[in-house]
């Protein structure tokens, strides 16, 4: 492993203009990631999670605000850069797998062009070199009769095979970081297994750094070497998954595992555990403890302040209760 | 079985004719290839499998939106073919998956659940008042909603009235397709739990239809595994849960994420893609991704096998399968 992160992000804040005053989504996220790892950023619809990955490939919309005490890539300021010095970084040293294959594919090409666009922009090929390239990475991600298939476009493939294009085309350039926004929750789960168990095999093969974006807590589990959770723009619960998974500190994280029927750990037709209330608004002044509202662990306190917290295991939560949990007496 | 079964299939098959391009030859797909099911008052039976496998269609037939092709479909044992659909829909009522599609955006939530009311011209405006005050109370909606409108609300409270909507009818048996799986985790355990309570509450029977196998194993008391518009495995929910039979319920089993970071990704062993409908596979239709394929799958296609709580369709548990199919 090199000393410094591949990617290190300190204070991102994207603040998003709207008629009711500005709508505070992402407020002042910190994380590192190194080569090789993944990092699974978790939370709800809502949470800033996908606006993250968005501002960290350079592709939010103009009017969104991004601000950063530090967000670097191997060494290159991403808030410096210029818009040539990131279409040069994006496709070729990072890349993306969005939710949606049938709408951030083209419908109007097919897929062989689409998959070499990437390789003959970034790197001096020939178009037969790229075509080779093409087709070996749909056998790799495990496409049958993939000469046949550059010719399709992408209607006529399946909903897991455009998957497999997407995750193809992201790896055209061997990047060094890949951002995955929820790239299994449209697919059936035999599907969603067969991707991501592909996604974890070819990252450790090219020893890249993974972002998962995802909802899903199982998923998490099973890939993330790092999890951060994130509610309401902030990062609240961040650590080594096995950390998290054993030890959930923060109440939202704790409540997100409650709500998840797993077979084997909770008693078939018992009540599921729920986190009540909504999502708080993040537009204008946002204080104190985001999830308080909806919190069982609430005391006044929370009105103000959610102070950084450090557990022996090496995990970080925000929370003014140090262990997450709320005890009478020691407030007295 | 004492129990007389409130809904039951009967060898039911549905084709579709789909055309393959401009001046393709139109090529049948059988969604559904005659599928016998029964479902008993109070249960919920969860039907599991992946896209395409004609979950939806068989709730489209259910609900008596499509005839199907062959076969009959009995409810408390009359035949629905000879119903009339007005007074199915006082029986059966469904729950569908996008909150956000299924409500009319146009209409007050007031105008969409007394809706079936007004349809069926049960009441006068008072009291169709009180009962929509009644159903908003029980799905847990606050009464001053009643005049927002669905763009006004989360996907959580949108599926909460369409659930009232459902239930306004007092329905017996309700179709509920992938009704949790566009809303996110903290949503969805509350409308699990609410449905749960209003089973319980109502005596309602569900046909319960996810891809999510861990909801499935929540709710469900049994559990029906479609695999390319066949049946392919029935039994009570603990037993396929802990003792699956056909290797595509082990498939789908072990490819459920629990959140336990000791493990990794699991492998499927379904090798090879979901099949093409309209050419579906020699013999058994799961031969080309099974782990447990014998010669004889692709050629002879298997029977359902009577088990303790179901059936299974499989070669593994037919005792003499070369024979019976002579």
């Amino acid at each position: 492993m090199n000393d410094a992160p591949l990617l290190s992000v300190r204070g991102l804040t994207l603040d998003i203009p709207t008629s009711g005053g500005t709508l505070h989504a992402v407020r002042g996220i910190d994380f590192d990631l190194n080569r090789g790892e993944t990092l699974c950023i978790v939370g709800e619809s809502g949470s800033g999670k996908s606006l993250t990955s968005l501002a960290l490939m350079g592709l939010l919309a103009p009017k969104i605000r991004r601000t950063a005490v530090r967000m670097t890539f191997d060494g290159t300021d991403l808030q410096k850069a210029s818009r040539r010095q990131l279409r040069q970084l994006r496709g070729d040293r990072m890349s993306m797998i969005f939710q949606e294959p049938m709408t951030s594919l083209n419908p109007a090409y097919t897929i062989g062009d689409q998959l070499t666009e990437t390789l003959l922009l970034h790197k001096k090929v020939s178009r037969a070199k790229a075509r080779a390239r093409a087709i070996e990475l749909l056998e790799k991600v495990g496409i049958t009769a993939a000469e046949s298939r550059l010719s399709q476009y992408p209607h006529q493939l399946s909903g897991g095979l455009r998957q497999r294009v997407m995750i193809a085309m992201a790896l055209m350039c061997e990047p060094e970081l890949i951002i995955a926004d929820e790239p299994t929750t449209a697919l059936d789960v035999t599907i969603q297994a067969q991707i991501l168990r592909l996604l974890v095999d070819l990252q450790r093969e090219m020893n890249m750094a993974l972002i998962l974006i995802t909802h899903d807590l199982g998923v998490v589990a099973r890939v993330a070497d790092k999890v951060a959770v994130m509610y309401a723009g902030e990062l609240v619960e961040t650590g080594p998954a096995s950390a998290i998974f054993r030890n959930p500190a923060h109440p939202y994280t704790r409540g997100l595992i409650n709500c998840i029927p797993v077979p084997g750990r909770n008693e078939r037709g018992a009540r599921l555990g729920t986190i009540p209330g909504i999502v708080p608004s993040l537009v204008g002044e946002v204080t104190g403890c985001p999830f308080r509202g909806r919190c069982d662990q609430r005391v006044a306190i929370c009105d103000t302040a959610a102070p950084l917290r450090r557990l022996p295991d090496g995990h970080e939560f925000r929370c003014v209760h140090p262990d997450g949990h709320r005890h009478e007496e020691v407030t007295a | 079985m004492t129990n007389k079964p409130v809904l039951e299939l009967k060898n039911v098959s549905k084709t579709y004719t789909i055309k393959q391009g401009l001046f393709g030859k139109p090529k049948p797909l059988r969604a559904l290839n005659d599928v016998s099911l029964n479902l008993q008052h109070g249960e919920v039976l969860g039907l599991v499998g992946e896209s395409g496998c004609g979950k939806s269609t068989l709730a489209k037939i259910l609900l008596g939106l499509e005839a199907p092709s062959e076969g009959q479909v009995l409810v408390d044992g009359q035949a629905l073919a000879g119903q009339d659909r007005i007074a199915l829909s006082r029986r059966i009522q469904p729950i569908f998956q996008d909150p956000y599609s299924s409500l009319n955006p146009r209409k007050s939530i007031e105008d969409i659940i007394t809706l079936p009311l007004r349809v069926h011209g049960i009441g006068d405006s008072a009291s169709r008042d009180r009962e929509l005050h009644k159903m908003l109370d029980i799905v847990g909606l606050p009464a001053r909603v009643a005049r927002s409108y669905p763009s006004q609300m989360s996907g959580g409270q949108r599926q909460r009235v369409a659930i009232a909507r459902a239930l306004i009818m007092k329905p017996e048996i309700v179709i509920c397709d992938e009704p949790t799986s566009a809303l996110d985790v903290s949503v969805q355990s509350q409308i699990l739990n609410l449905l749960a309570d209003l089973r319980a509450e109502f005596g309602l029977t569900y046909l319960f239809i996810s891809h999510n196998l861990a909801v499935v194993e929540h709710l469900a008391t049994r559990v029906a595994v479609m695999y390319l518009g066949r049946i392919v495995e029935e039994a009570d929910v603990a037993t396929l849960f802990e003792t699956a039979r056909h290797p595509y319920s082990r498939a789908l089993l072990a490819s459920v994420l629990t959140p336990d970071p000791d493990m990794g990704v699991p492998d499927t062993q379904l090798g090879a893609a979901y099949p093409n409908p309209i050419a579906p596979p020699s013999g058994c239709a799961f031969h080309p991704r099974c782990a447990k394929v014998m010669p004889h799958c692709s050629r002879i296609a298997p029977w359902p096998v009577p088990t303790s709580d179901g059936h299974v369709e499989c070669h593994l548990y037919d005792q003499q399968p070369l024979q019976a199919a002579s």
